[in-house]
């Protein structure tokens, strides 16, 4: 038997189901990009496995040739969970949405990242509910009009990378449908990194909410309204990179002028492997329009991951007791004999 | 029944043989009753006497003391032939405060011993007990009892004193006196609670002593004082020979699921989330870690449930346990396992409902949620194991079930098993029944098809990680044979046949119905649980009293053993007694179209045997 791995490319992931999902979804994108990441991950197609929850993006696993789980709604990281601690060698993948993940699923979304399993959870950030046709989600802005409010909503929305880093996530990033080589990047990262990786991804429902995210991904809007972030690097963006960000006194971000006394060394620099998630959730309240959103790599920090540590326990257990012997367990305590 | 003597070792007391005791502690929440009950249980099964357990205490962890709700009670059979239930009636009732006895005479039996803390039956107790008038210093209200006053309160501080105890750890060894005292009263061998003592304070070598030292002084208050003039022994039972361990029914279940993942050479998950009563197997099975089983407590019950159903994907042995309220929150999740058709056990351990209900105390009405409580048409199987040590034998049933008709199965226990205790016959490895599990591997040149079933209409449980065997499954319906989603109406209409066909021929899988007592005749009793214990003492003593009647206890509930309904038919009436409003009835009229009659009872508590001897009598009587 040869130890070497087939050489894989895209279209060994593609599955042989027709894809539904409407034409020009941002959805596409996102699998496309996915196709090409798991080649270049050295890892076994048999031991990937994508497992969803309900709505639009949870269809996923279904486009995808590797073994798949098409949950219930917002369960998808406990199914994870317990995949990854049967087995903790497969690859696995959360593929949820802003509904399925913060809204009905949230309680499991945040105890999968504090527990930091060792799963890579993609979350489609769409800021409608799609399936359901269009109703505002909890990433909704204020006064949206939806079909279940049509006087705007009144709900105040949540961000999804600062329940993530409130939840002691290891790594939290962010990256838009469109902007396919950021999201190859930003998808290999999430799968390098041990842990659970978060990753949100800004996808456009060109259906019942078309545009959400054209500041973030059109190319005369993008450079003025987005900052991509580089590790040890300044924090600089504008169409000519013109701009950076400032942190005030007051610790509060400001957008600067670059030249005019101020340079580069005045801005911020990035520094993902921060101990303290306190950057991260800065980086992460920066919003358009008042500042230029952050793309990449917010955090990136090691902590011990949940499935190992289970599986540690049971292998020092083994260690100190010896495997589990029936015979024993049976008559441990008080035992007495019946003649 | 009684034979006498008189020994000098016994300081000139009588000592009388007795074959079965009925033995109750009560006090408050904090008096240490259920530790009392358990160490006298323990001896009492290591000296070889049958033994059956009642633990009744209050969904408060700490009621206001002295309260009437506070009240904590261990109630305990033990006998020298073979007994199925912790007794109707008490022979011995110690009573360490006033809302105790308040709460527990009326079941000691007339003329039965009492055996009360007289310390603690002061004005304030007793008016937090509701009584206006001491019921010590009331000719009355204790007449009829053989009553004896302790001051155990004191005797204790006496007892340790000198240990340098404050007043507060000197009054929480009095359970110990009061398990010293009824040790000499029953003539049991302190030996073990000794050591269970020494063994559970070895970092508190005085509060050891001090209990040590409560315990003695117990007995030796029994032995010297004249207020006891005689003491009993209760021989050891005549049980089948073999090694033997006291086991409870939560126990029983830890230990079978370890079994199961032996005998199916697989790792065990499992998911949970705390809820009494079913907590203990969490516990139990977290210590078991070398056993290679893992325990995941998840965030919440929807949790543990999704979590299950992840587990069994990923090729484990996939189990979730909680009660009625968490059972609930699991429906959905519990489809999915369904449609996914996956392999996996749900176990209730019910409680008292609807919503939260009696958190602590037994029912058997969660049937009809484990056989309809889900959307869509879920069929599952169901079993239900009938005493605490059939536990052992019917998780590792239900996941025989599961493996091999790819299937959740669900196992309904109920608080009185699971907290109730009995004596186990250690089983022979060699005897258990295998559970035996293929997975598939790639075949070169064919596609796999994941809904290909096989003779029992079961699909293959390819794994993820196998080479060449990747697919999908979720909560959509799917085509048959190849698994891809489908929502055409011959399919889902072929889909759910096929899911009901399944199920239905599990019973082709299981052993048929059997009967205690004549193959037709009058009446036949059909139970099923946890309520075997007293159902199977009051058949049998109407045989010993020569009457027509017969005893059919139903482990798989669904589907049914196929002799049932033929069963059913051999007699005139049937009598189905459920500790519910007549949730099994309900099944079998509509199955069998039998005219069964209830009876039914939902007080938290089991039957008592006497209450069914006389509805099988007025059937019986009804019936001539």
């Amino acid at each position: 038997m040869s130890m070497e791995l087939p050489v894989l490319t895209a279209k060994d992931f593609a599955s042989d189901q027709e894809i539904r999902w409407c034409p020009r979804c941002g959805d596409y994108s996102i699998l496309a990009q996915m196709k090409k990441v798991l080649p270049t991950l050295g890892i076994p197609k048999e031991r990937f496995v994508f497992v969803s929850g309900i709505g639009c993006s949870s269809r996923f696993p279904y486009y995808m040739n590797t073994y798949g789980f098409h949950g219930i709604h917002g369960r998808a990281p406990a199914i994870a969970t317990a995949v990854k601690l049967a087995q903790p060698d497969l690859s696995v993948w959360v593929i949820t949405g802003d509904g399925d993940a913060l809204s009905i699923g949230g309680n499991h979304l945040i105890h999968a990242i504090r527990r930091n399993v060792d799963l890579n959870i993609i979350l489609f950030n769409n800021r409608i509910y799609g399936l359901t046709k269009g109703q505002y989600s909890p990433t909704s802005p204020l006064g949206a009009r939806t079909k279940s409010s049509p006087l705007g909503s009144v709900d105040n929305p949540l961000s999804p990378l600062c329940v993530a880093i409130g939840s002691e996530a290891t790594f939290v990033a962010r990256s838009v449908d469109v902007d396919i080589k950021h999201l190859m990047s930003v998808l290999q990262r999430a799968a390098a990194h041990k842990g659970t990786s978060f990753v949100e991804v800004y996808q456009d429902c060109n259906v019942f909410n078309s545009g959400a995210f054209y500041y973030a991904s059109k190319k005369d809007q993008k450079p003025q309204n987005t900052v991509y972030l580089e590790h040890g690097k300044p924090l600089i963006f504008g169409p000519n990179n013109e701009k950076g960000i400032r942190v005030s006194e007051m610790s509060r971000p400001e957008v600067v002028e670059l030249g005019s006394g101020i340079s580069e060394d005045d801005l911020l620099f990035h520094d993902e492997k921060a101990a303290e998630p306190s950057l991260a959730f800065l980086l992460a309240r920066m919003r358009y329009p008042d500042f230029p959103e952050p793309m990449g790599v917010f955090r990136d920090v090691d902590r011990p991951v949940y499935d190992q540590g289970v599986r540690d326990q049971v292998q020092q257990a083994i260690a100190d007791q010896g495997p589990g012997d029936l015979e024993k367990l049976f008559n441990s305590g008080d035992t007495w004999t019946v003649e | 029944m009684a034979s006498t003597e008189v020994s000098p070792k016994t300081n000139g007391k009588s000592f009388e043989s007795v074959e079965t005791v009925v033995l109750r502690f009560c006090g408050d929440s904090g008096d240490g009753m259920q530790l009392a009950g358990t160490q006298f249980t323990n001896v009492s099964a290591a000296f070889g006497n049958d033994v059956s357990t009642l633990p009744d205490f209050p969904a408060e962890i700490r009621a206001p003391a002295g309260s009437l709700s506070g009240v904590s009670g261990f109630q305990l059979c033990f006998s020298s032939h073979d007994i199925y239930t912790p007794g109707d009636q008490v022979d011995t009732l110690v009573a360490m405060n006033p809302a105790a006895l308040k709460t527990n005479i009326a079941d000691l039996k007339r003329g039965g011993t009492l055996i009360i803390n007289e310390d603690a039956f002061d004005k304030s107790n007793c008016g937090k007990a509701g009584y206006d008038v001491n019921p010590l210093d009331d000719s009355e209200a204790l007449a009829g009892y053989r009553v004896h006053r302790v001051p155990m309160t004191r005797l204790t501080r006496d007892s340790v004193e000198g240990l340098g105890l404050s007043q507060r750890e000197a009054d929480r060894c009095k359970n110990f006196f009061a398990l010293g005292l009824v040790y000499w009263l029953y003539d049991r061998d302190p030996t073990a609670t000794r050591e269970w003592v020494t063994s559970k304070f070895a970092q508190k070598p005085n509060v050891a002593d001090a209990n040590l030292k409560a315990l003695q002084g117990g007995s030796n208050y029994g032995f010297s004082t004249e207020s006891f003039t005689v003491h009993y022994a209760v021989s050891p039972a005549k049980l089948p020979p073999g090694r033997y361990r006291k086991i409870t029914g939560n126990e029983a279940i830890a230990f079978g699921l370890a079994t199961a993942s032996k005998l199916a050479k697989k790792p065990l998950l499992y998911c949970g989330y705390p809820i009494t009563p079913a907590s203990d197997i969490l516990h139990e099975l977290s210590r078991l870690k070398n056993f290679d089983v893992r325990t995941f407590q998840a965030e919440d019950e929807i949790a543990s449930m999704a979590a299950a159903v992840g587990a069994a994907f990923a090729g484990s042995l996939a189990v979730t346990a909680s009660s009625g309220p968490g059972i609930c929150l699991k429906g959905e999740a519990l489809g999915l396992g369904c449609i996914t058709e996956l392999p996996m056990v749900v176990i209730n351990v019910q409680r008292g409902g609807p919503s939260t209900g009696l958190p602590t105390k037994t029912e058997q009405s969660d049937l009809l949620q484990a056989m309809f409580g889900r959307n869509g048409e879920c069929p599952l199987p169901v079993v239900a194991p009938a005493t605490p040590g059939d536990c052992f034998v019917m998780i590792q049933e239900a996941f025989r079930i599961a493996v091999n008709f790819m299937t959740p199965v669900i196992l309904l226990s109920d608080g009185y098993i699971a907290n109730g205790a009995e004596p186990w016959k250690i089983p022979d490895l060699d005897e258990l029944k295998p559970i035996t599990i293929e997975h598939p591997t790639a075949i070169e040149g064919e596609p796999f098809h994941p809904y290909q079933r096989d003779q029992k209409l079961a699909r293959p449980w390819a794994v993820p990680g196998t080479p060449g065997l990747e697919h999908r499954v979720g909560g959509l319906e799917k085509a048959d044979v190849t698994g891809h989603v489908e929502y055409s109406p011959a399919n889902h209409q072929h889909m759910t046949e096929v899911r009901a066909a399944k199920v239905n021929g599990v019973a082709n899988f299981i052993p048929q119905q059997e009967v205690d007592g004549p193959e037709s005749g009058k009446l036949l009793v059909v139970s099923w649980g946890g309520t075997y214990g007293s159902v199977c003492s009051a058949v049998r003593q109407c045989h010993r009293d020569g009457k027509s009647v017969a005893h059919a206890h139903l482990r798989y509930l669904n589907p049914f053993p196929s002799n049932l309904g033929d069963l059913l038919r051999n007699y005139e009436r049937v009598l189905v007694p459920e500790l519910n409003d007549g949730q099994l009835r309900l099944l079998l009229r509509s199955q069998f179209l039998v005219d069964a009659q209830g009876y039914n009872k939902v007080q938290g508590k089991p039957f008592l045997i006497g209450e069914l001897i006389n509805q099988i009598d007025s059937m019986l009587e009804d019936n001539s």
